[in-house]
Formats: C-alpha cells, sequence, structure tokens
C-alpha cells in the first residue's frame, strides 16, 4: 500500500465514520433539529437555501479575496520598505506589532463606527492578515545568504539589482509562507468583522447568514453556512499551497519530492 | 618595495591590520604583493585571517590600517567562497550568468561566454539543471565557472575545496591547475591543507595565527603541468615537508 493513497484514504475514512457517528446520534437519541440537525439535513438545507447561501458566500470570498491581496501587496511593499530604509523600519515596525496583536474582534466595532460597512470588513480582513505576511517577508529580506550578499557586492551590483535578482528570491519560500497564513486569515477577519456588524449588517455575508439563523433557531442552516466557510477555507489553503508549489517548482526542498 | 621579479606586483597588500568589532585581531602588519600571472596560496591554520586577507583585496572588508594598492585600476575580479554560493532559485546557465548580467552584459555576448566557461569546467550537459540537483564537487565547478565568467585577471579562492571528499578534490585540483594553465590568469588561492598548497602553488605564504602575519614565504618551482605522478614524487614530498615545517614553526612563534 502506498503512502499517497492512504495519506486520502485515511481522512476520508475518519470523516465517513464521524459523519455517520453522528447520524446515530441524532437518531438513537431522538435530537430535534433545532439541537443538533441530523448531516442529511444538513446538506438538504444546503441544497435548498443553495441560491441565499450561495450569494452570501460570494460576498464574503469577495471580502476575502480583496482583504488577502490588500495583505500580500502591502504587506511585501512594507517589508520592502522596511529592509530598504532601516529608519523607517525603526519608526513603524512597533506599530505594525501593536495593530497585530490587538484582537480584531476588539477593533472591529470602532472601525464599524468610523467607516462605511463594506469598508470597515475589508479593514479587518486587511488587519489580520497582512502582519504574517510583513513578518515572514521581512524575515526572509533579511536571510539572504551573507557570500551571496558579498559576490553581488564584489560585480559592483546597484541596490535594486541586489533587491530584485537577490533578496526577493531568496525571500519567495517565506513570502509564500506569509502568503498560505494569510489566506486563511484574511477569511477570519472578514467572518469576524461580519459577526461585529451583526443584525446591523445590511451586507450579507456567510458570517452574517450564521447570526441570523441562529436568533432565528435556524440550526440547519447554521451548520450548512458553516459548511461553506469551512470549504471556502479548506479552498483557499489548497489554492495557494498549489501556487507555492508552483513558484517554488524545482528549486526549493519543500517542494522537491524525496527520492529514496 | 618594487619586487625584483620582472613582472611586477598587481596589487600589494602594505602592513594591513584588521580588528572586527568584537575585538578580534585577524591581521596585524600584513605585507603580501601578487605577481601578475602567478599561482600563489595563503596557507595557515583556521582562523589565522587569511580569508580575511582575501576579502580585503577583494574589498569586501575594510582593512583597519593599512593599504591596498593596485598597479593601474583594479583588476576585474572573480571570487570564489568556501562554500559554493550558487542561487537556489537560478538553472546553472542562469547562476554562472549573473555577473555578465549585473555588468549588464549583452545577450548574445553572455550566451556565448557562458556555454564557454561551462565547457571549461565540464558542465554543458548540465547547464539547465538545479543547484539541488548537483553533487558538492559539481555545485563547485558551477562556482568556478561563474568567478571565471566575466574573465577575471585576478581569481581569489577562499578554501574552495575543503567540504569536497578527497577523490573529488585531486580531480578539481587537476581541473583548476589545467584552467589556470591555458588561461593564464592571476590565482590567489587560501588553504589550510600543506599538501593542496604545494600541489598547485608556484609560491607559498605561510601565516601565522591570530593576528595573521607572514611568517615564511616559499618557492615551489616544480615544473607545469603537475598531475597526479607528481603527489607521489620525492620532490612533491621534499616540498610538503619544508612547508609543513615552516607552518609548524608559525603556529609554534603563536602565544
Amino acid at each position: 500500500m502506498n503512502a499517497r493513497l492512504l495519506s486520502i484514504a485515511l481522512p476520508v475514512i475518519v470523516l465517513a465514520a464521524t459523519v455517520l457517528a453522528w447520524d446515530l446520534v441524532v437518531r438513537i437519541f431522538d435530537i430535534p433539529p433545532f439541537v443538533l440537525p441530523a448531516p442529511g439535513l444538513v446538506v438538504t438545507t444546503l441544497v435548498t437555501d443553495f441560491a441565499l447561501l450561495m450569494q452570501s458566500l460570494l460576498v464574503t470570498l469577495t471580502i476575502t479575496f480583496e482583504g488577502f491581496v490588500l495583505a500580500a501587496v502591502g504587506g511585501i511593499l512594507l517589508a520592502v520598505v522596511f529592509n530598504q530604509w532601516r529608519l523607517i523600519e525603526h519608526a513603524f515596525y512597533p506599530y505594525a506589532v501593536i495593530l497585530q496583536v490587538t484582537p480584531v474582534v476588539a477593533i472591529a466595532p470602532l472601525l464599524l463606527v468610523y467607516l462605511p460597512q463594506s469598508l470597515a470588513i475589508l479593514a479587518c480582513a486587511w488587519i489580520v492578515a497582512f502582519f504574517p505576511v510583513l513578518a515572514n517577508t521581512t524575515l526572509g529580506l533579511n536571510s539572504v545568504d551573507h557570500n551571496l550578499l558579498a559576490l553581488f557586492e564584489l560585480y559592483k551590483a546597484s541596490r535594486w539589482q541586489v533587491l530584485w535578482q537577490l533578496k526577493l528570491p531568496a525571500a519567495l519560500p517565506q513570502i509564500l509562507t506569509g502568503l498560505r497564513i494569510a489566506g486563511g486569515l484574511s477569511l477570519i477577519g472578514a467572518v469576524v468583522a461580519e459577526i461585529a456588524a451583526g443584525s446591523a449588517g445590511a451586507g450579507s455575508g456567510l458570517a452574517y447568514r450564521i447570526v441570523e439563523s441562529g436568533y432565528r433557531l435556524n440550526i440547519p442552516r447554521m451548520f450548512a453556512a458553516l459548511l461553506l466557510l469551512s470549504l471556502a477555507g479548506i479552498a483557499i489553503f489548497f489554492a495557494l499551497s498549489a501556487l507555492s508549489n508552483f513558484l517554488l517548482g524545482r528549486w526549493h526542498e519543500s517542494a522537491a519530492e524525496r527520492e529514496r | 618595495m618594487a619586487q625584483p621579479s620582472i613582472t611586477g606586483p598587481i596589487v600589494s597588500l602594505r602592513n594591513v591590520s584588521k580588528t572586527f568589532e568584537n575585538g578580534t585581531l585577524a591581521l596585524s602588519g600584513f605585507n603580501f604583493n601578487v605577481r601578475e600571472g602567478e599561482f600563489v596560496s595563503l596557507l595557515g591554520p583556521s582562523g589565522c585571517g587569511k580569508s580575511t586577507a582575501l576579502r580585503v583585496l577583494a574589498s569586501l572588508a575594510d582593512p583597519s590600517e593599512g593599504t591596498v594598492d593596485w598597479a593601474g585600476n583594479a583588476a576585474q575580479l572573480g571570487f570564489v567562497f568556501q562554500e559554493p554560493t550558487l542561487m537556489p532559485w537560478a538553472s546553472v546557465a542562469d547562476n554562472v550568468r549573473l555577473p555578465l548580467k549585473l555588468a549588464h552584459a549583452g545577450e548574445a555576448r553572455s550566451k556565448a561566454a557562458v556555454a564557454q566557461v561551462l565547457a571549461r569546467v565540464g558542465l554543458t550537459e548540465f547547464a539547465q539543471s538545479y543547484p539541488r540537483e548537483l553533487s558538492g564537487g559539481m555545485k563547485m565547478r558551477v562556482s568556478i565557472a561563474r568567478a571565471l565568467a566575466t574573465e577575471p585577471q585576478l581569481l581569489l579562492m577562499d578554501e574552495p575545496f575543503a567540504a569536497l571528499d578527497e577523490i573529488t578534490r585531486f580531480r578539481l585540483n587537476n581541473d583548476l591547475l589545467k584552467v589556470w594553465q591555458e588561461l593564464r590568469r592571476t590565482v590567489v588561492f587560501v588553504t589550510h591543507s600543506v599538501f593542496e598548497s604545494v600541489y598547485l602553488s608556484q609560491r607559498i605564504v605561510v601565516m601565522t595565527p591570530r593576528p595573521g602575519r607572514v611568517f615564511a614565504e616559499i618557492e615551489v618551482s616544480a615544473p607545469y603541468p603537475r598531475e597526479d605522478r607528481y603527489r607521489m614524487s620525492p620532490e612533491y614530498a621534499g616540498y610538503c615537508r619544508q612547508v609543513a615545517d615552516a607552518l609548524a614553526a608559525a603556529m609554534e612563534g603563536a602565544p
């Protein structure tokens, strides 16, 4: 039995067993759907509410994507600026950390006061997601092989040649790690902000649907929305992993198959 | 300080001292001339400042005292580090092309130069490989090819073969001598191996440890081409003994 097949088969078996156990528990103890819906009911709800949920998913994913792109561009740009001008790094890096360590749940209501709602949600997604990109890119830019730096110096490379041809490619694995973390976090940021916006929200993202369904005791729809969010997170993770593998391709150990 | 030899020094380190920020005195009153076309080795125990001397020569480190004097303009340099120091994201050909690219050399010219220099180190068929796919010896060949790509007048090598196994090291020694004889560039070679220095060089500068000073200079007048047979010759053994004695004396003089 090869390891590859096992690594796919085992999680599937665990999933099947869990769903089966869940279904049995609901049947045996006769649990009402407003406490715990059976898996079948969740799927049925997903189908009946498909149009509504898809629309919400699209709203959430759009914000997640926008937040992610802003975080990626902002994080990488800021890291490059910090790397090129040390004074700016000393002046601003502490505040980037403070922005990160302050729980976004606590900032969200404040942002909702000052910004239009859609913009506030986007800002939340960005705040959560941008720091891992910044931190990882900074680490990557700073951990370039010293001898390679010496080599570039020897050949009188300009500052921009060093940045484009040495530092950025060398930092690529770390940048991609940052992006992978940021992908998941921007979804979290969007969800947190939607929940903070709560019933005041005219925007109808998936997280808002969950809150709303909770108020209405429509537990099956809560589960269906949760399932979609989870699937969205998984899709983001795999998309970014694929990007990482594609870009690192042949050169990086993390992407290369180990032969034995 | 004119050299008596016909070919004068192309570069001289005069009275160079180097103190690092942590207080380590790496070099002190170090005088060293490099003559055009020669193969000269700096020999000393690890931590004797020989790598520092090489970096000062390449302007990669600033001397705390003393000067680096070039006869005429500073020469075009090639540098080979202790590790291959390749860019893992670039193919062998792109790694070798780097110095040309940094100098904004034309596409066609640099392509031809890369092909030529890869052929010289025997890596033509690996041009499109990536560094991680190569063995240690092959990576070092790529590093040497890169150093040769700009056709430098002066090639500086910092213990390039120290991390390789003996079989690979001997082969690279031979290949390096072949390249040197064909191109007639000047080579400054840093090593801690008595045997390697005697095999390769015309002249060996033995250094004292901490701080590095010139302890002795030994001319190795065995003719080139030197091949594996030379390693077994009494002449070679004699030079090795002489150099080893000098090195031992240099170490003894140390505190």
